[in-house]
């Protein structure tokens, strides 16, 4: 087998970190959900790229800063979370049926953004596209730093807050026992359209760094689900620095194994790592 | 005439009448399209055999769709094996790869729901890239337009036809028969509480081995056909989540508690999508289906069929019929039973028997016997190991160390089924009974996996007469959640002498009870006695430990601390100190 060059293996352990990085983001919320409020949200990567099309909209045609559409999108994206909390918890549904209601929400997200997008792929020409900074003989693109950047501060913050923060204790006691809580005066109900509504959040965020990094598609939802939910397992349920870095583990040895192989090996690593995680944590998940 | 025929003559019928449709001589078109109905048919109700019926949701059914997709395709279109002999081939090689996955992963215990559906979607996506990457495809998908399609009928849409017709006519066939067998009662247990059904005598490992193997065999056929019909067979739309999603949309919609019931939504389904499609609203379709999902889920949750779901499996034999002569009722008149001769071989013999958890060693070396006939006081402080040693001696954990002897067979870390088939049958604490089966078929299910393993209608006579000796006739026909907690704790009584055991565990059955019901409770276990069960009673209250039984043993910290007549050993000094502490001074 022919080695690459140290240089090119160190470039794609840097594109592992990144990709691993947006893997992360994404996973962040879905992990806190699942982990704390034992739902399984699907619907977090149809949201993701709703939110990485309205980055898109707001830039493209509104003319709009990129990241200033974080302030139309964020705070919209909270109030729908809060609204999918208020469904969940109205209806009690188990975290099996919240996979099914989700993937009904999925679908209809999706058919939404077809409608109004097309199934046509859609590019974000940006300003941040473009910039690249060269750090010895490496290369960073501007836009996948930010999507480290981001997932870092937001996943630290999130465990920052659970650990430190007296609403932080209150999920975490209500997401151990929530009638013992209840009963030591926690607001289960607020505590979980919160969490929700954050999740959400979240999810728009991980929108644009998909609108800065990536082509555009319908379809492409479907394609992120395996592996952001092997990082979530990976990296323990509702651990909020766990996907991050299950996510960057996955995502190096998948561009090393893109770099000694073939590309299309890829999904092998993630899966594999997913199926042993699986097998041999069972009893602690 | 049972109800058994009618179903089996009107799948028959319907299939029969179906494949006189090409006759007509209709539209390539609508061939096709019904092709697609069938097809949906088929992968929807294989899932259910494993996932609807026994509850775990698998989300790799695209997996063995596809082993048997590319199977076909590999065989046909590399190898010129003639089409129709690909096919049982597809199925096995479905088969084996999911009873494969199977008995790795239904060895690990607790991986259930949803990890269950993520790891066998994990699975679908290391095949998809194996397949990809080696020769089997190679990344430019598989041709098959070379591949001579058998001319069973005139044109090739109504041999498609009528060769879906058939996989669908011949899968719902075999789901309804599971629905009414052993195997599909085992499995309705396994999906209600796995653990219990284990220990009332399902081979749960073996039954979702072998439900998984059916399920996976009818999807690779479906796969082998599809292939053909296709005629160019792609990693990317083999493998795409859209397949197990759809799939279990198709099952949930319709009902997973129904044989029919992922037929009907399969059915709904690809008629919706096709209405939209032709009216040019593909989208809106979609984001309907969506809808409709979520609507299911929150207002009906048993799916379409949901409410003829428990009809399903068969009218009870018992329902509406006369409680059976010769049954006498339990409450009074019962004689106080002679004590039992020591003499003979224990029933019971357990030496050494050891279990620690995470270090806690909740029993430490117990040495028991257990003599034929006798009803045996197991006492102790809370803590002390009572319920740890039923629940190894019932097979509920396996035990750390020690034997287990019981008439003349060694038990000791045996799986709870064969324990419960060699005539042990216990109660829960908490009664845990199968939640989405009647009281008649909780108790029936033992007397079907029990010792004498009763065919279906002489257990459900029998599953009638226990619940006439424990007063739960009329309830027959309810599920265990309108029973109170008097009544769900006779349910307990009633499954577990429904298996007709030698040896009875009786784990705190009158805790929680009023005074007058333990009265009523204490009057039914010496009638239990004076038929001949042997009786280890677990018991807090002292009132009915000294009513009952022959003999005790005192359990502390894992170990026995005094053995014999109840008066006696009470009495003992180190007895009164490990239920009241040290006397000062």
């Amino acid at each position: 087998m022919n080695l690459p060059s140290a240089t090119l293996l160190a470039q794609s352990v840097l594109s592992g970190v990144f990709i691993g990085a947006l893997y992360g983001l994404l996973g962040l919320g879905l992990s806190l959900c699942w982990g704390m409020l034992r739902q399984i949200n699907l619907a977090h990567f149809a949201l993701a790229f709703l939110g990485a099309y309205l980055t898109y909209q707001l830039s493209t045609v509104g003319g709009l800063d990129p990241l200033a559409t974080l302030l139309v999108v964020v705070p919209a994206f909270f109030a729908f979370g809060v609204l999918m909390q208020w469904l969940f918890a109205r209806f009690a549904i188990t975290p099996f049926n919240s996979l099914l209601v989700t993937f009904g929400i999925t679908v209809i997200i999706e058919s939404a953004i077809q409608a109004v997008w097309t199934a046509d792929p859609r590019m974000l020409d940006s300003a941040y596209g473009h910039v690249k900074f060269k750090v010895g003989a490496l290369y960073v693109p501007l836009p996948e730093l930010l999507t480290l950047v981001l997932a870092s501060l937001l996943a630290i913050a999130a465990w920052a807050a659970l650990r430190y923060t007296d609403l932080g204790k209150a999920m975490r006691a209500a997401a151990e026992d929530a009638p013992t809580a209840a009963a030591f005066g926690v607001n289960e109900r607020r505590l979980g359209f919160l969490l929700s509504g954050a999740s959400a959040a979240f999810a728009g965020i991980a929108g644009l760094c998909l609108a800065l990094s990536f082509t555009l598609a319908p379809s492409q939802i479907y394609s992120w689900v395996g592996v952001v939910f092997a990082a979530v397992m990976i990296g323990g349920l509702g651990n909020p620095l766990g996907p991050l870095v299950a996510g960057i583990v996955i995502g190096v040895s998948e561009s090393l194994t893109m770099a000694l192989t073939a590309p299309a090996w890829a999904p092998l690593v993630s899966f594999s790592l997913l199926i042993v995680v699986l097998l041999v944590r069972a009893e602690k998940i | 005439m049972g109800p058994r025929l009618p179903t089996r003559a009107w799948i028959a019928l319907a299939g029969v009448a179906l494949a006189l449709v090409p006759l007509a001589k209709p539209p390539a078109f609508y061939e096709s399209f019904l092709y697609l109905v069938f097809h949906w048919v088929v992968l929807a109700t294989s899932w259910n055999i494993l996932s609807g019926y026994s509850g775990y949701f698998s989300f790799g059914h695209g997996a063995f769709f596809g082993a048997g997709m590319y199977t076909t395709a590999t065989l046909a279109g590399q190898f010129g094996v003639p089409f129709l002999w690909t096919l049982p081939v597809a199925a096995l090689v479905a088969a084996l790869f999911g009873m494969g996955i199977g008995a790795v992963v239904f060895r690990v215990g607790r991986l259930r729901g949803e990890l269950f559906a993520l790891l066998t979607l994990a699975v679908t996506f290391v095949l998809a890239t194996v397949v990809l990457n080696t020769p089997i495809d190679g990344g430019q998908g598989v041709n098959l337009g070379g591949v001579k399609l058998p001319a069973i009928l005139p044109t090739p849409s109504a041999t498609f036809y009528i060769l879906a017709l058939a996989l669908a006519v011949l899968t719902l066939y075999i789901a309804y028969e599971i629905r009414r067998s052993r195997l599909g009662l085992g499995l309705f247990a396994i999906h209600d509480d796995e653990d219990v059904a284990e220990v009332m005598g399902v081979p749960t490992f073996r039954y979702k081995i072998v439900a998984f193997g059916v399920s996976c065999a009818l999807a690779g056929v479906a796969g082998g056909i599809h292939a053909m019909f296709v005629s160019y067979v792609t990693v990317g739309e083999t493998f795409s989540i859209i397949v197990p999603l759809t799939v279990v949309l198709m099952s949930v919609l319709g009902g997973t508690r129904h044989w029919l019931g992922p037929a009907a939504g399969a059915a709904v389904i690809t008629v919706l999508l096709y209405l939209f499609t032709a009216g040019d609203y593909a989208i809106a379709g979609r984001a309907a289906v969506g809808l409709i999902l979520i609507v299911v889920i929150l207002f009906l949750p048993g799916g379409m069929l949901g409410r003829y779901a428990g009809r399903a499996a068969g009218r009870p034999v018992a329902r509406g019929v006369a409680p059976p002569a010769g049954v006498e009722p339990v409450r009074g008149g019962v004689a106080p039973a002679a004590p039992p001769a020591p003499a003979g071989e224990p029933l019971l013999a357990v030496r050494g028997l050891s279990q620690s958890f995470k270090g806690l060693r909740a029993l430490d070396g117990v040495d028991l016997d257990v003599r034929r006939g006798e009803i045996l006081g197991l006492v102790g402080p809370n803590g002390s190991g009572k319920s740890t040693l039923i629940n190894l001696v019932s097979g509920h954990y396996r035990c750390d160390g020690g034997r287990v002897r019981f008439g003349g067979r060694d038990l000791a870390g045996a799986e709870a089924h064969r324990i419960a088939r060699a005539g042990i049958a216990r109660t829960y604490q908490i009664p845990r009974p199968f939640q989405h089966l009647t009281v008649l078929q909780n108790v029936a299910l033992t007397a079907r996996f029990g010792r004498d393993a009763l065919d279906r209608e002489s257990a459900e006579r029998e599953a009638l007469h226990w619940l006439e000796f424990t007063g739960l006739a009329a309830k027959a026909n309810d599920l265990p959640a309108d029973l109170n907690l008097h009544q769900r704790k006779f349910l307990e009584l009633a499954r577990a002498l429904a298996s007709r055991p030698e040896l009875l565990l009786l784990d705190e059955v009158l805790s929680g009870l009023t005074p007058s019901e333990i009265d009523d409770a204490i009057r039914t276990i010496r009638a239990i006695r004076d038929r001949g069960a042997t009786i280890v009673f677990v018991e807090h209250v002292m009132r009915a430990v000294m009513e009952l039984t022959d003999r005790i043993v005192v359990l502390n910290h894992g170990r026995v601390i005094a053995e014999g007549l109840p008066a006696e050993v009470m009495g003992r000094a180190e007895v009164v100190t490990a239920y009241l502490g040290k006397p000062r001074a």
